[in-house]
């Protein structure tokens, strides 16, 4: 899956602003069209808990997020998980949050 | 029709069925052909290298979406200023406009003002002074990954840092256009990017009016003579030099004076620090107060050798880096051999701008075969010195100790 980036050019812009005002020449280029990977290729690892997972914390960040974190204690994990809920408004519900960090702290394993 | 395309939200459903999908597994995996391995203990150690984002060059993955790209650190020994395809790329929400109308982009300045503005980018480019300033862009969680014991947030390695030369104009020039009113204290500052769900909270900074005025702010267009590319906040950038890039608001559209603190929660909760010596505190510790992340503080690191690189042994060894002063700029660079008692000064090359890098060269020998470690150390020009101590907080923020570079002669 992947997201279309087009990005006007400058280039026109900035050529015809004042010399005057302009320091040093800007070399100004169009913008080439590329496409913006979503993540999806990388997913949580098969388990118990591991759709909840990526149903409540993908729609904001690809996995490779969270797979790429440290291994934490239960109670990291749960500071983790609450910053998302209360600071970041993530629409977790407190059974899925129990169920979120039992499966990161059994993939990830003891720090 | 809207003014700027946003990157297509698929429903929240179709989101989570999508997610879903890839939890079980079904969905084909895309292998990634190169690695980087970042040597941290514990793991996870190796992130994907790519080229594949629009505008950039082989950069480390450390989040697909929203982009955390890593600058990979050999780009760092190339010269003082980083390559805008090389320069690290941090979003907090996936969010963010595909398309920017230039002719229909405007930066609205409101709030406490004599004349509320929308200003478009031919005004800002004609009708206001340039102002140029090279400035180092640091992320405020650089260096997390060596954090010890390890922390959760964005697992970067050092390459979270990036320097570049700004063009644009003069936040103090676009406040006087609009004219601020007595009893303002502060100025909020918002870009284009949009948090997905509807309650959680845009992402905004803000700087209390003097600093927004001190004729350095400023409001980039481009960044070594180009326009930013879109992933580092086309076609707008407040930079706010000597300060943690967490200010630095991409695609910045919304300027709002205030006669208030900001409350959101990227400064009431996010992005704060023990108010203790170099930000240090242990494991456990729960007796201290926590202050914002402002400005940048000293560093300094080798860039033309590597954790065990061999040296030939009683052979003179050129050794080269960076160095940044953080809101000063450098003042000297000092290396040791000797675990830090007794330290070398080195040449510090051409002042290429107070906030940006320096680069600095020396030569050693290594007269005894085996192992050797490196410590480089940056003092600014306040006589702020990089902590030989080490630096942690719960958030793995602010890290700048002295660094260690392990060598083997033979």
């Amino acid at each position: 899956m992947y997201r279309f980036i087009r990005t006007a050019a400058l280039a026109s812009l900035l050529a015809s602003a004042s010399s005057a005002l302009a320091a040093t020449p800007l070399e100004l280029h169009p913008t080439p069209e590329v496409d913006l990977p979503v993540g999806d290729d990388v997913a949580f690892p098969n388990g118990s808990g591991s759709d909840v997972i990526a149903s409540n914390c993908t729609a904001c960040h690809s996995a490779d997020h969270t797979l790429n974190q440290p291994a934490l204690s239960r109670e990291e994990w749960h500071t983790v998980v609450d910053k998302m809920i209360n600071a970041y408004k993530a629409p977790i519900t407190s059974e899925d949050a129990r169920v979120i960090v039992d499966y990161l702290a059994r993939i990830k394993g003891e720090p | 029709m809207p003014k700027h395309s946003t990157l297509s939200t698929p429903s929240r459903r179709g989101l989570l069925s999508a997610a879903a999908l890839g939890g079980m597994g079904l969905l084909a995996s895309r292998a990634h052909a190169e690695t980087v391995d970042l040597h941290v203990p514990g793991g996870p150690s190796t992130r994907p290298l790519t080229a594949t984002y629009p505008e950039k060059g082989r950069m480390i993955v450390q989040r697909t979406r929203p982009p955390w790209l890593e600058t990979p650190f050999e780009v760092f020994d190339t010269g003082v200023f980083t390559p805008n395809d090389r320069h690290f790329v941090s979003w907090h929400w996936a969010t963010f406009p595909t398309h920017v109308d230039t002719d229909r982009f405007t930066l609205k300045v409101r709030g406490l003002v004599e004349r509320p503005q929308a200003l478009s980018l031919q005004e800002l480019i004609r009708d206001l002074p340039r102002f140029e300033i090279a400035a180092v862009s640091q992320c405020a969680g650089n260096s997390r990954l060596y954090a010890q014991p390890r922390v959760a947030g964005a697992q970067w390695a050092n390459g979270s840092m990036s320097n570049a030369l700004y063009t644009g104009v003069r936040l103090r020039d676009v406040l006087d256009r609009a004219g601020v009113k007595g009893g303002a204290t502060h100025v909020r500052f918002g870009g284009l990017d949009e948090p997905l769900l509807p309650d959680a909270p845009k992402f905004v900074k803000a700087l209390d009016i003097d600093h927004a005025r001190d004729g350095e702010v400023m409001l980039a267009f481009a960044m070594n003579g180009a326009q930013l590319p879109m992933l580092n906040g086309f076609p707008l950038k407040l930079i706010v030099p000597g300060w943690s890039a967490v200010y630095w608001i991409k695609m910045l559209d919304d300027i709002a004076v205030m006669d208030h603190p900001d409350t959101s929660v990227w400064t009431t909760r996010s992005y704060r620090v023990p108010d203790t010596l170099n930000h240090t505190v242990e494991p456990g510790q729960t007796d201290y107060s926590l202050i914002p992340i402002t400005r940048n503080l000293p560093r300094s690191f080798v860039t033309n050798l590597k954790p065990s690189d061999t040296i030939p042994v009683g052979v003179p060894q050129p050794v080269r880096g960076i160095a940044f002063g953080g809101d000063r700029g450098v003042a000297a660079v000092d290396l040791s051999l000797d675990g830090g008692r007794t330290w070398q000064p080195t040449i510090l090359d051409k002042d290429e701008g107070t906030y940006g890098f320096r680069q600095w060269q020396s030569t050693i020998s290594l007269a005894a075969r085996g192992a050797h470690t490196v410590m480089t150390r940056c003092t600014n020009t306040d006589r702020l010195v990089q902590p030989i101590r080490r630096v942690w907080n719960p958030g793995g923020y602010m890290s700048n100790p002295v660094e260690a570079l392990d060598l083997v002669a033979a």
